[in-house]
């Protein structure tokens, strides 16, 4: 017996703990469970991030959807998560239809996953060769390339010149910031009308009785 | 045990990235809550990325005839426009649980003809 693969161990210890975690999510009621599996689940894809070789991928994960997008589900959860819907079941007719539609998908999907041929073998070398790619990322936004050199990269070159992705990163900039503003104007208290429609309706019961 | 002696492949990343995506889908479908079926959504966008990382990741697809750093730039676009679905979606969720007092998604169905 050979000895243990060690990027094959973890890879499967973050598989594990991402998909019991995602079918956690899924089968649990309680909504403030499923924040917390949720959690595990993210930061489960965050290790398989790492061990694949994006690390700058890896720590975005684990900052901004664990740091972030979950801590805004968790208030969304402590916002709403009052008495009856903290937990609310699903009917059982609901269930089956689910899990049918759900197994389906997962069939083709695995069917459609045995038909993937890599197109080079596994190269564990590449692991210790590998940079931290944070660099190559922030370069190639920008349009300078370090990991698709050889004559395709120059062909490519000469038909037009590489743009980057500097336009869609401007783009999704521009969107972030317009899609916080819309939330902030979406979830403000709209206290001043509230408080004028509760003094209405105050003033309409006081006068309920006397007339 | 075969696994723990043999190089991952991309089609273990795959699966792992296909199951995620269907649990995503199962939350969907099946929770009543508003904030559950935003859990959902988070899974199916996680899945996706982690394909996305595992065509681009050098050791797995082999160097310079993959995606490159190309998976890595739309994974990177995927996260940041999932936090921007999420803040909405909870302002949304909010806004619903002001106006109906409930977080029941079976429950808004003004619009039912």
């Amino acid at each position: 017996m050979s000895a243990i693969h060690w990027d094959s161990f973890f890879f499967l210890f973050f598989a594990l703990v991402t998909c019991v975690f995602a079918v956690a999510v899924v089968v649990s009621n309680n909504i403030v469970r499923m924040a917390a599996y949720l959690v595990a689940s993210l930061c489960g894809v965050a290790g398989l991030f790492f061990l694949s070789g994006a690390q700058f991928l890896g720590a975005m994960q684990l900052m901004l959807y664990v740091g972030g997008t979950v801590v805004l589900l968790v208030f969304g959860v402590m916002l709403t998560a009052k008495g009856p819907f903290v937990s609310m079941q699903s009917g059982g007719g609901q269930w089956i239809l689910a899990l049918l539609t759900g197994g389906s998908l997962l069939a083709v999907l695995l069917q459609t996953v045995g038909q993937v041929r890599p197109i080079a073998e596994p190269n564990p070398a590449a692991i210790a060769a590998a940079n931290p790619t944070t660099t190559q990322l922030g370069a190639g936004l920008v349009g300078i390339r370090t990991d698709k050199v050889g004559p395709s990269s120059s062909a490519g070159n000469k038909s037009g010149a590489y743009a980057g992705y500097l336009l869609p990163f401007e783009i999704i900039s521009v969107h972030l910031l317009v899609v916080l503003v819309g939330a902030a104007f979406l979830a403000r208290a709209k206290r001043r009308v509230r408080d004028t429609q509760q003094g209405l309706e105050l003033g309409e019961e006081g006068l309920e009785p006397g007339t | 045990m075969d696994l723990l002696t043999q190089p991952v492949g991309l089609s273990h990343y795959l699966i792992v990235g296909a199951i995620l995506f269907v649990c995503g889908v199962v939350c969907m479908t099946i929770k009543r809550n508003a904030v559950g079926v935003l859990m959902g959504i988070e899974l199916v966008l996680n899945g996706a990325n982690l394909n996305f990382v595992a065509f681009s990741s050098p050791q797995l697809e082999g160097s310079a005839h993959g995606l490159g750093l190309d998976g890595q730039f739309i994974a990177v676009f995927v996260v940041v426009l999932a936090a921007a679905e999420a803040a909405v979606a909870l302002a949304i969720a909010l806004c619903f649980y002001r106006n109906h007092a409930t977080i029941d998604v079976d429950r808004g169905n003004e619009l039912n003809g």
